[in-house]
């Protein structure tokens, strides 16, 4: 029986991201069930140092060059022997643009089964079983995780970084990565993240546009509502998408993470890869026509209304005030 | 230069989702479906592409209802080639399983460029870029915010978190996953769309079966329990102007 848990770390640029403390914390509860061991691989070029603070029981680190910046066919390739080496019981990897593309390339390419957007996990009498999250948040899914080795992808939301941390360093075995075959991909360079006029990840009071908003004139009620209250705009995807607002003023997954006070949002309905970066928020407050919808599940308050009858109605109170 | 990309139908979230009488699956009776939205960026990044290199455009999708109206859409947006992949969808089929069906229709096409939405909001077992670039031996990238193609290479801006993009520059062919399209998706007149129904063709290839192996099995589906939702505020708009006040003013932030 397979008993140990994979963790692929990622890190971009000398920092680990948050999810890979989650994916431990979640190995950790994997673990316990398999009664077998965490093993947390770290793939790069001198970063050995990232390994310090992951509570594994050991850490795999692969150290190349071309391990530097992340492929999805060098990070393939690696796994593709470290599993073959290990015989865990599963690898968890995150739901991310580093994790979500080598998993599914590797279940391809190694004809393993793979279990996406993971929430969580628990086991019941040696055989675990994930709860993944579909449909935007609205609709979650369970089953038991395949046998005997499972990709496992992990989306935010159901452990905390805090748990896969430890003060204690792991023991850390370095390793040679495998003769890599047939690399196609190479990169380029970084382009950094466009400067904006504010910093959204530093404002107390954040005023949050979705589609909800409709067209890009509309913006204005929200900048309108924003100047009379002191706060300042910040948006989803799809209106930066639209090219509505710059990239500077993206919240959530592919944004920042944002830790106002206050986060009010007009029109927003509340997806996963939104919300994960509003967690940090003191008290959100969202206006939205639609009550079922998901922002209203982690809001402190809400308004079912139409953002156009209200927010110009607020606005004039708060210029009189 | 031949661009192939593939787009599927997902239930719309403005609806209201239903879980059917198995408790495993959504019910799809009254579910309306629309194009996955990242598939639709695929789609005018090809085009953008046909239109800077005059590279040839096929949009293929699985053949459920709905899907006519989103490949005659792609034509009048300048797709020359439509296909649909007919087969027994009702009974579900994951990616993987579309992924080896649609393996070897792309080893006769011979596409330089497989462009794909990065994910879509169903996927419970990986997303079918990667997964089809590993069943036909191809690199991938995902994420990507654009794409330059010259001399058998294409260089794709890869996003990561914060803002941060990294340029990768890969050798054709490639399957490269679509986060968004250097434009947002044109509007097409309905006009347009009528008129590619009366000039273009759908073309029609057979799925064969569906083999699910590689993808979980679901034992139940629901929906999440909200353990404390927000306060809701109601009454006139005065009333609730004046409550948010109230409660911008506690917090310290007014
Ligand atoms: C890999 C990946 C990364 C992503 N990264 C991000 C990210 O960083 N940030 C992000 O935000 N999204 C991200 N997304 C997109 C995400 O999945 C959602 O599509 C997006 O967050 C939806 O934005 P929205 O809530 O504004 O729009 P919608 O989901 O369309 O919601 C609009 C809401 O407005 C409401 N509404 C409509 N009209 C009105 C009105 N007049 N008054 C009041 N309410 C109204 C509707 O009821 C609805 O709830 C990512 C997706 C992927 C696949």
């Amino acid at each position: 029986m397979n008993k140990d848990i994979l963790v692929v770390i990622e890190h971009i640029r000398g920092e680990v991201a948050d999810i890979s403390y989650m994916m431990i914390a979640a190995a950790r509860q994997l673990a316990e069930t398999t009664e077998g061991e965490v093993l947390a691989v770290l793939m790069g070029s001198g970063i050995e140092n990232l390994a310090g603070n992951l509570a594994a029981d050991k850490v795999i680190y692969l150290e190349d060059p071309q391990l530097a910046n992340f492929t999805s066919d060098t990070y393939q390739q690696s796994l593709e022997n470290l599993i073959r080496e290990n015989n865990p019981r599963a690898v968890v990897l995150g739901h991310t643009s580093i994790g979500m593309e080598v998993a599914s390339l590797l279940s391809a390419k190694s004809d393993l089964p793979l279990v996406s957007s993971c929430l969580s996990f628990s086991g019941e009498n040696g055989s675990v079983k994930f709860t993944s999250q579909l449909y935007g948040g609205k609709i979650l899914a369970e089953g038991l995780i395949p046998e005997p080795i499972a990709l496992l992808t992990m989306v935010p939301g159901g452990y905390k970084p805090e748990d896969g941390q430890s003060s204690t360093p792991p023991l850390v075995i370095t390793a040679a990565a495998p003769q890599f075959a047939d690399l196609e991909i190479s990169v380029k360079q970084y382009i950094e993240p466009e400067t904006g006029d504010v910093d959204i990840t530093s404002e107390p009071l954040l005023i949050a546009v979705g589609r909800g908003i409709q067209l890009e004139d509309n913006i204005e009620i929200a900048e309108e509502l924003a100047e009379a209250i002191g706060g300042v705009v910040c948006a989803s995807r799809p209106v930066v998408d639209q090219g509505w607002l710059p990239t500077s003023r993206l919240v959530g997954k592919s944004g920042y993470q944002v830790k106002p006070k206050v986060y009010l949002t007009l029109g927003i309905s509340g997806a996963p890869e939104h919300t994960e970066g509003i967690a940090g928020s003191e008290t959100i407050i969202a206006i939205n026509t639609d009550p079922a919808a998901p922002i209203f599940n982690i809001a402190k308050y809400g308004v079912v209304e139409d953002i156009f009858d209200l927010v110009p109605v607020l606005t004039e109170k708060l210029e009189e005030s | 230069m031949n661009i192939v990309v593939l787009a599927k139908l997902i239930p719309d979230l403005v609806e209201e989702l239903e879980i059917d009488d198995s408790g495993t699956a959504l019910d799809m009776t009254w579910l309306r479906l629309i194009i996955n939205e990242l598939d639709d960026h695929a789609i005018e990044e090809a085009i953008l592409l046909k239109e800077r290199t005059g590279a040839n455009v096929t949009v293929l999708a699985p053949d459920i209802e709905g899907v006519d109206d989103i490949l005659f859409t792609a034509a009048a947006k300048g797709a020359e080639r439509l296909i649909k992949i007919v087969g027994d969808y009702e009974s579900g089929v994951n990616n993987h399983a579309l992924a080896r069906v649609l393996t070897p229709v792309m080893k006769d096409l011979q596409p330089d460029l497989i462009l794909v939405g990065v994910e879509a909001h169903e996927d419970l077992d990986g997303s079918i870029g990667p997964l089809l670039a590993g069943y036909l031996d191809l690199p991938f990238i995902g994420y990507v915010a654009s794409i330059e193609l010259e001399d058998g290479k294409a260089t794709a801006t890869k996003e990561y978190p914060g803002g941060l993009s990294v340029e990768m520059e890969v050798t054709l062919p490639v399957v490269l996953g679509i986060q968004v399209a250097e434009e947002p998706p044109r509007y097409v007149a309905v006009s347009k769309v009528r008129q590619a129904m009366k000039t273009a063709e759908i073309e029609e290839l057979e799925a064969g079966d569906f083999d699910l192996a590689g993808g979980p099995t679901i034992d139940r589906m629901y929906q999440p329990e909200v353990s404390e939702g927000a306060t809701i505020i109601d009454g006139s708009l005065d009333d609730i102007a004046d409550s948010l006040i109230g409660i911008f003013k506690e917090l310290g932030v007014q």
